[in-house]
């Protein structure tokens, strides 16, 4: 007979409370995903009870503050604190977005916060993200031209025009938010690319500058590569730079189309 | 050496410690010119500092108007008042003509004029004719331009295949008993395992150490690694009393709004309305050097004429400039604007401070990236294997004060410079010195103590305490007094580094140990600073000493470097400033004074 069982680590226990101090104002609890690798336990639920009236207006303030003042084992990433470096991308309120630019005022009730969805837990709110930045380099995202290149005084021409072609593209901080957030990417994410990798890939598809355009097109005409997309259109809805990956791929795809 | 921890060993080339804009163009350059390299980061190569970069990148292409290399290296040493090495500004100006031409042809997607090519625009302190005109000279990605470069960069070098080890935090630096740097321990956080990294050459492309304040502009991961280890090493670091405060901070937030803002025609006021850069800087007005903008924005705060409920800081205004302007040109800091301040732009005014920006000290180099150090009466002498880059370096070409867009600017010139050298003087595959047993096994030691470290203050605390001194003690006024009480200060909190706690003591992304790692690392640049800071008592760029207001080019036209003793004391010691060129294209340029 069949044996089903649940992966390992995936049922959440509670964890600890952390009590806000006495005399705490405006308290928010914030109930937090941990995952201690060394314990050999399954992962739990901390919740935190954070007083708003000193704490900054973000989400990333607030476990900042957290770790600062409460626990300082809470692990997560962050830099730039100003939403372009896509450090500290994680499920906060049931949707994947950047912790810094994320404001709690926003947040009804509990703020929760979990790790990117299906990505593999090194610890807390780190995800192990090897295979999408494998991806990432499986595109092969740099420019390709076979004509030489332009001596070293000049650049090549590009006009505002084919130039306004990447805009909308290129500001991809490479987050994955958005791959994180795709069903398909979630059952098929060894071999489907993903929204992020595929607006990469597009990015350089439709770069006037690059002369490989038809290698490119090879390379994602594969029925999980790219055909594993469905239109859910969940990685635009919540990418945190307001990006639209779906219609990068629905753009590849004509593409496709067009050439048969 | 502690048995607990058996390190892995690699050989390399070249060890690249950083995958910022530095880092990455040295160890693709490396890589493509046939060395092996390593790229070691804490943080994944996309996600360092450059990415935050926004107006530009400067170069004389001439795309814009007329141009010419020479009126860069006018503008930089003025910029730098004169403290900058000109043998290293000429060979920086001359080569970004080359060398930003090679960025548009790896694919960086810059803005183009109306005939395609790379769309320039105008910035603080760039001139053309040696001060005359206003020059249109820095080379933009709409105001992503940090973020199109570090991209483009990163993708360059996975096209070489130079080989990463990210997520990797640098310990210590290797040097053995003869001065030689043999390689650098890591640790790599996401299996906790320990790595010495043997190479020839190791370059430190590790950033600045901005954290060291309370409010800067700089990310969170802006702790100046390098040159901690570097001080560590008991190495000195150079003109540190120099530290860049960007006029455009958020009020608040410290988030950075591009002097690109005032390039397309942003202005300042105060309380009044008034346009107040026309009285300090009759000429360049809001295109003056950051910090004459910085002081002047200072002295209306503290005079009274401040804007907000507390006068406690000023307009930015670009609502004249229209949607479309802004839609094509500043789109980033339109949305860090409206998140962070809660402000339309092109409605109403950014609220905007005065906020640590950049650090013009670092670590001594010459114009090839070598470390130098004073040596038997030699204020050139080479160390040997260890090379510097990026804000971690001061090479030094922005002196006492940098330009705006001449930062993007260092990173590339400076990372393809290093792997030019290298590529010059090191055979591939050659055998390695043997590892400074001793030196590993203190570095090892060191890492398990910070790790098991049961004292009373928390790393967060303590790193508080330091960013207080240093926001309060060495700002953008100083005097003699507020400077030896900051150098007290500062002592004291050095002093607590021995009483740390740590709580996490797993080796698997122990950020808890990382941040106190960091800290120790902030801390001997802060102690520096401070100390560097009293020490020179003349005002230059971007120190302004109220009681030493001029400069003083007879006793203080010098670099000063700072050594640190284990106790906290910081020794100093002096290299001349380069006064020369490095060829005869162009004079040096004599002091004078300086004015915008």
């Amino acid at each position: 007979m069949a044996e089903f069982r649940l992966p390992a680590n995936s049922t959440v226990k509670k964890g600890k409370y952390y009590e806000a101090e006495k005399n705490a104002g405006n308290v928010k609890r914030f109930k937090v995903y941990r995952y201690d690798p060394d314990a050999k336990e399954n992962p739990r639920t901390d919740v935190y009870e954070v007083d708003l009236d000193r704490c900054g207006p973000m989400v990333l303030d607030a476990i900042i503050k957290i770790k600062n003042e409460i626990d300082s084992t809470l692990t997560f990433r962050r830099s730039c604190r100003e939403g372009i470096c896509g450090s500290c991308a994680m499920n906060i309120d049931g949707r994947n977005t950047l912790a810094c630019t994320k404001s709690i005022a926003e947040i009804k009730g509990d703020v929760k916060i979990y790790p990117l969805p299906h990505m593999p837990v090194i610890k807390d709110l780190v995800p192990d993200m090897t295979n999408f930045y494998a991806q990432y380099a499986s595109v092969e995202p740099w420019l390709k031209s076979s004509s030489p290149t332009p001596p070293a005084d000049s650049e090549r021409l590009q006009s505002k025009e084919d130039r306004e072609k990447l805009d909308g593209l290129y500001e991809c901080i490479l987050c994955a938010c958005c791959s994180t957030s795709c069903p398909s990417y979630w059952w098929n994410g060894e071999r489907y690319l993903g929204p992020a990798v595929l607006m990469q890939a597009y990015r350089w598809i439709i770069d006037s500058r690059d002369e490989e355009t038809a290698e490119r097109l090879d390379a994602l005409e594969d029925p999980f590569k790219l055909y594993r997309c469905h239109t859910i259109m969940n990685c635009a809805h919540t990418c945190p730079k307001n990006l639209n990956p779906a219609k990068a791929i629905a753009e590849t795809k004509k593409l496709l189309l067009a050439r048969r | 050496m502690n048995e607990a921890y058996k390190p892995v060993e690699h050989k390399y080339d070249v060890v690249v410690v950083g995958a910022g804009g530095a880092g990455l163009r040295a160890a693709m350059g490396m890589a493509e010119k046939g060395l092996s390299v390593a790229c070691i980061s804490k943080v994944f190569p996309t996600r360092s500092h450059t990415v935050a970069a926004q107006g530009g990148i400067s170069a004389a292409l001439g795309n814009m108007g007329e141009d010419d290399w020479r009126w860069h290296m006018y503008d930089t040493v003025k910029g730098s008042d004169w403290l900058g090495d000109q043998d290293a500004i000429e060979y920086m100006c001359r080569e970004a003509i080359p060398a930003i031409v090679e960025l548009e042809h790896y694919g960086v997607p810059f803005s183009r004029t109306e005939d395609g090519r790379v769309y320039q625009r105008p910035f603080g302190g760039m001139t053309t004719h040696y001060g005359e005109g206003t020059a249109q000279r820095t080379c933009a990605a709409a105001d992503r331009t940090g973020h199109a470069i570090l991209h483009t960069l990163y993708t360059q070098a996975l096209k070489y295949r130079a080989e990463f080890f990210i997520e990797y935090f640098a310990i210590d630096l290797l040097i053995n008993d003869e001065g030689v740097c043999c390689g650098v321990l890591c640790w790599d956080l996401s299996t906790g395992e320990l790595h010495v990294f043997r190479a020839q050459t190791v370059v430190l492309a590790t950033g600045g150490y901005g954290r060291a304040y309370f409010s800067a502009t700089s990310a969170h991961t802006c702790t100046g690694d390098g040159g901690g280890m570097v001080l560590r090493a008991g190495l000195p670091l150079q003109d540190m009393e120099f530290v860049q405060f960007h006029p455009t901070g958020i009020y608040g937030a410290g988030c950075l709004i591009t002097e690109g803002v005032r390039g397309e025609g942003g202005y300042l006021t105060n309380n009044a309305g008034e346009r107040f850069m026309e009285r300090y800087a009759p000429n360049a007005k809001d295109l003056a050097s950051r910090d004459v903008v910085s002081r002047a924005m200072t002295v209306e705060i503290r005079e009274g004429r401040g804007v907000g409920q507390n006068k406690d800081h000023i307009y930015l205004h670009l609502e004249h400039l229209g949607p479309e302007v802004i839609n094509e040109r500043l789109p980033g800091i339109s949305e860090t604007a409206k998140i962070f301040a809660g402000v339309d732009v092109t409605r109403e005014p950014i609220p905007v401070l005065p906020t640590v920006h950049y650090n013009m000290g670092g670590i001594a180099t010459n114009y090839h990236g070598e470390v130098v150090t004073i040596k038997d009466g030699d204020p050139d002498s080479v160390v040997p294997g260890l090379m510097a880059i990026g804000e971690a370096a001061c090479v030094s070409v922005h002196g006492a004060n940098r330009l705006g867009s001449n930062s993007l600017l260092d990173l590339v010139v400076f990372g393809r410079a290093v792997a030019n050298r290298c590529a010059e003087i090191i055979k591939p595959g050659d055998a390695h010195l043997p590892l400074p047993k001793e030196t590993l096994s203190k570095a090892v030691d060191r890492l398990d103590r910070v790790r098991h470290a049961k004292g009373s203050t928390l790393t967060a605390e303590l790193r508080l305490e330091m960013q207080k001194v240093m926001q309060n003690n060495a700002a953008v006024f100083r005097t003699g007094e507020v400077l030896s009480e900051g150098v007290k200060l500062i002592g004291e909190v050095f002093a607590q580094l021995s009483d740390l706690k740590v709580n996490d003591t797993s080796m698997i992304w122990n950020s808890d140990l990382v941040e106190a790692l960091e800290l120790d690392n902030l801390l001997r640049q802060a102690v520096v600073t401070m100390a560097s800071a009293s020490n020179r008592t003349e005002s230059r760029g971007g120190h302004a000493r109220e009681d030493f207001p001029d400069r003083n080019d007879e006793e203080w036209l010098k670099h000063s470097l700072a050594y640190l003793q284990d106790d906290g004391s910081v020794n100093f010691d002096y290299r001349p400033v380069h006064m020369f060129t490095l060829t005869d294209e162009v004079e040096a340029i004599p002091p004078k004074s300086r004015v915008y």
